[in-house]
């Protein structure tokens, strides 16, 4: 075509921004992340993470992230298979009911299930009234993983039904015809081929819930320090901006990790949520 | 012949308010190569779903080999399919997916392998079984998707217009193929198509199927030859079919004018249509100053042989590679026309038909009854 | 049996997922302003809700910056995106690689990085640096939207278009933007939504004095969340879902007779 390089001219002002407000302020991170306040080079931001305090926080954020992420599997994959088998289906529709509690604000939401699961919260109150014994999870780790469950679930559930909404009824008839029963053919054919589905809804909730600080600040309490809260907190409070960039690289050495994973699986894009 | 493998009795079917299938009865012989043939939307598809147990009929029964098996899951039945997109395992090497039937049913690894090996071979395919399927081209892909399906011996192969998505040569070799197939196997083929040529090629028996109705069993040459209604005589190949009047046994008049046929038992006087075929047409070429208007020959004067039983004007002409496509004005009616001879368009021409090549059939006595079911 | 428990399970599901909204209306009529005990039922926070002014102002911020920043970047994405098309292959991977960027780095590191890039040129912390933010995360939306369907489209009809004369701006808006239409309608409201939703990246780069709903929910957490916040995000909820029903049954009427 003639008009190609017009074309491709096109690009400039996303090429532009893109440099401005994704590539420049992550050097920006870089370059505070390992630097002193002097400006001095230093590596001793990034090794903050040796701090046992900060240890700790990575470490109980890795945990928490990993629980949720296999929980979010294994209450989505059932749920998938489920709306992917629905005949005559609104997909627009599917889709919406999981999107629609976005819209109602994500703190106040949070804020929803801080109701629901205290002490002598809603939950509790329905459990004592029938006789059952009551939960006592607020302000713990189990908590949190809840929160991360609730916040992060949608994010499992649409990759997971668009990948599995997508595989050719055919070849599942296929593999019953050839004599695999229902879970021989879900072992072997649905899963292998939702696995692009799988990895794109791992990061997708794996992400979020290693680097959140408000889940864990309103149903950990403030005992409960995840590594997003130290970050946070280095920015807002402290103002020590060289601290938290130092560790904000080392969280995206965790997020580049799970990047590459992703685009070793997923090469075609077919996981994406939307 | 042998025996009943498969019988169909009273199955109806419909999705929603639509009725696919009213109350058809077949049977499949076995070692039979039998086609369903129809347009789409005819029922031939639903049919060997329920054969393959991917639907459940509304009512009736799928007697296999002796068994009722209407209920049976697909994963029981001792017959394969091969479906319209291949539906092969894209995760899977194509040895994968051979061997998949034969995994589930924890066969020994060489019996599988030898298994893989011999249906590589039968199929023309030996050194791709550690390819994958997206690797390979349409015709490849249908031929592993045959294969994995024979490996596992069953006694029926069900396929669903295999070869709908190659083009029209690799469709001519594949259906070359598939006869090779279907007598080193020796076991049964149910075929559905939409494609007249292709079941007229392939098939020992042809089940010509529209709006869930059976319309004709029976063996390509009788089906081309004999159609037994207009659907069946419109849809397998170009036909003239024309309102008639049967006067009485071995006379039909056409278009006004009386031809000697060789059907009877119609009664008298009974309006029917009379099929034609365009290459049965015979043209006799007529002087310029022929008068065509007022067409027709007398029954009883002989002048038939030189003049036509009736006369007309060529007014289309297309060539075709081994023959010339006219079509002809006469008595009201656009004859289709298929001749090694060329009529130029405005020839006078007179209109002949061998009384064998009159095929009559009766008349439907409403919409509905044209798709009557009818038993072979 | 089987369909029964497939009913329950997602029932179930669909309860985990807005026992949180039940909570929230019901709190919005609740009289008492703590949140552990039912005072008696009121309409008072909806009435005055429309009388706050701080909260009004964060709403129209909040919605502003939602509106604004998913309209640029449907304008810019799908510029981008049809550019994109056109790359080489290099070019192009490099390109989505930077747009995915935003959707797989943690909200933290982008709110974060986009701060001190503020803080590094000076510039004002306020309602343009929440938008410049909200507008880059939801490129990346919009051109992961648009993108499959400019892949689907038929390169044929734009030349065709070009064949019969039309211009190449009579052309896009009349063959190109129709058929990508759809992709670039759900990038947008994926955009909106997604801008609505956010507080992280909203918390990093606003500056004092002005709040977005979210900003303004969270200054609120110690102190005790403010009920006419739960009778406003009530009145979203139930705005989008009214709206949503009518989408949703409109045009599936429609779409049967096209169908036909």
């Amino acid at each position: 075509m003639k008009n190609n390089k017009f074309v491709k001219f096109l690009s400039v002002p996303y090429v532009l921004w893109a440099i401005a407000f994704i590539i420049i302020p992550l050097l920006m991170v870089f370059y505070y992340g390992l630097t002193d306040i002097n400006g001095k080079f230093t590596f001793s931001n990034v090794m903050a993470i040796t701090d046992p305090v900060h240890l700790k926080s990575l470490y109980i954020a890795l945990i928490l992230a990993l629980i949720s992420t296999v929980i979010c599997i294994l209450l989505a994959y059932p749920l998938a298979l489920i709306l992917a088998s629905i005949k005559n289906k609104n997909e627009h529709l599917i889709v919406f009911i999981f999107i629609l509690p976005m819209w109602m604000n994500f703190l106040l939401r949070t804020l929803a299930w801080q109701t629901l699961l205290e002490n002598d919260g809603i939950i509790n109150n329905v459990l004592s009234f029938f006789h059952l014994p009551t939960l006592h999870i607020i302000n713990t780790p189990a908590a949190i993983v809840f929160g991360m469950i609730y916040n992060f679930l949608p994010f499992m559930i649409l990759p997971l039904y668009n990948v599995i909404s997508k595989i050719d009824q055919n070849v599942l008839n296929a593999a019953r015809d050839l004599g695999a029963n229902y879970f021989q053919a879900l072992l072997k054919i649905t899963l292998p081929l939702s696995v692009p589905g799988i990895i794109s809804g791992i990061t997708m909730v794996f992400v979020p819930s290693l680097t959140t600080f408000v889940v864990s600040e309103m149903l950990g309490g403030s005992k409960i320090l995840l590594i997003g809260n130290v970050i946070e907190q280095e920015f807002t409070q402290n103002s020590n901006w060289n601290l938290g960039s130092g560790l904000s690289i080392v969280l995206m050495v965790f997020i580049v990790i799970s990047m590459v994973i992703t685009s070793i699986f997923d090469k075609e894009g077919e996981g994406n949520a939307i | 012949m042998s025996k009943h493998l498969i019988d169909l009795q009273n199955i109806s079917k419909s999705f929603g308010s639509n009725l696919v299938l009213d109350e058809m009865n077949l049977y499949i012989r076995e070692n039979e190569f039998l086609t369903l043939l129809g347009p789409s939307g005819c029922g031939k598809t639903t049919t060997l779903r329920i054969i393959g147990g991917f639907e459940t009929p509304d009512i009736g029964k799928v007697i296999f080999d002796g068994e009722d098996i209407t209920k049976l899951a697909p994963n029981k039945r001792q017959l394969n399919t091969v479906f319209q997109q291949y539906a092969l395992f894209t995760h899977m090497t194509i040895a994968e997916n051979i061997a998949f039937g034969l995994k589930i049913k924890k066969k020994s690894k060489s019996y599988i392998d030898d298994k893989i090996k011999y249906a590589l071979k039968l199929v023309n395919l030996e050194d791709y079984g550690s390819r994958y399927p997206d690797s390979l081209s349409g015709g490849q892909k249908q031929r592993i998707a045959i294969a994995r399906a024979i490996v596992n011996e069953p006694k029926v192969l069900l396929l669903d217009e295999p070869l709908g998505a190659l083009d029209l040569k690799l469709r001519q070799d594949m259906q070359y193929e598939l006869i090779r197939l279907k007598k080193e196997l020796g076991i049964t083929f149910v075929y559905v198509t939409h494609d007249q040529e292709e079941a007229l090629t392939m098939s020992d028996t042809i089940v010509v199927m529209n709006q869930g109705y059976i319309q004709q069993i029976g063996t390509p040459e009788m089906i081309y030859n004999e159609p037994e209604n207009a659907f069946v005589a419109d849809f397998i190949g170009d036909s003239n079919i024309i309102s008639s009047t049967m006067i009485r046994d071995e006379l039909v008049e056409i278009l006004g004018v009386k031809f000697p046929c060789v059907d009877k038992d119609f009664g008298e006087n009974k309006p029917v249509d009379a099929v034609i075929r365009p290459e049965d047409v015979e043209l006799i070429t007529l002087p310029d100053d022929f008068d065509v208007t007022s067409s027709g020959t007398s029954l009883d004067s002989d002048s038939w042989k030189e003049t036509g039983r009736i006369q007309g004007v060529v007014t289309h002409l297309i060539f075709k590679g081994v023959h010339y496509e006219m079509e002809v004005m006469a008595n009201g009616y656009e004859w289709l026309v298929h001749s090694t001879s060329l009529f130029p368009v405005g020839q006078k021409v007179g209109i002949n038909i061998d009384p064998f090549n009159i095929q009559i059939m009766n008349k439907p006595e409403s919409e509905d009854e044209e798709a009557a079911p009818i038993e072979e | 049996m089987k369909k029964a428990l497939k009913i329950l399970y997602s029932a179930l599901i669909f309860v985990f997922l807005y026992a949180p909204m039940v909570v929230l209306i019901v709190l919005s009529f609740n009289k008492s302003k703590s949140r552990a005990k039912w005072g008696g039922f009121t309409f008072d926070w909806y009435v005055k809700l429309f009388g706050d002014h701080i909260i009004m102002q964060a709403l129209i911020n909040t919605l502003l910056i939602a509106f604004i920043s998913a309209l640029v970047a449907c304008i810019i994405g799908t510029i981008a995106a049809l550019a994109m098309n056109k790359m080489g292959t290099l070019a192009k991977s490099t390109m989505l690689g930077v747009t995915n960027i935003p959707m797989l780095n943690a909200d933290i590191v982008t709110g974060i990085s986009l701060m001190l890039l503020f803080i590094f040129f000076r510039f004002k912390f306020g309602f343009v640096s929440i938008l410049l933010a909200h507008i880059t995360f939801n490129i990346s939306y919009v051109i992961l939207s648009v993108m499959p369907r400019i892949k689907n489209m038929n390169p044929s009809n734009y030349e065709a278009a070009l064949d019969l004369g039309a211009t190449p701006v009579y052309a896009f808006f009349k063959v190109i933007l129709p058929d990508i239409w759809p992709g670039v309608l759900s990038g947008f409201l994926m955009a909106f939504t997604m801008s609505l939703d956010d507080f992280i990246i909203t918390h990093f780069t606003k500056g004092a004095g002005v709040d977005t709903i979210s900003t303004k929910v969270y200054a609120q957490l110690k102190k005790g969340i403010d009920p006419k916040m739960y009778a406003l995000s009530t009145l979203i909820f139930i705005s989008v879902l009214v709206l949503l029903i009518l989408i949703n049954t409109l045009p599936a009427a429609g779409k049967k007779k096209k169908a036909k």
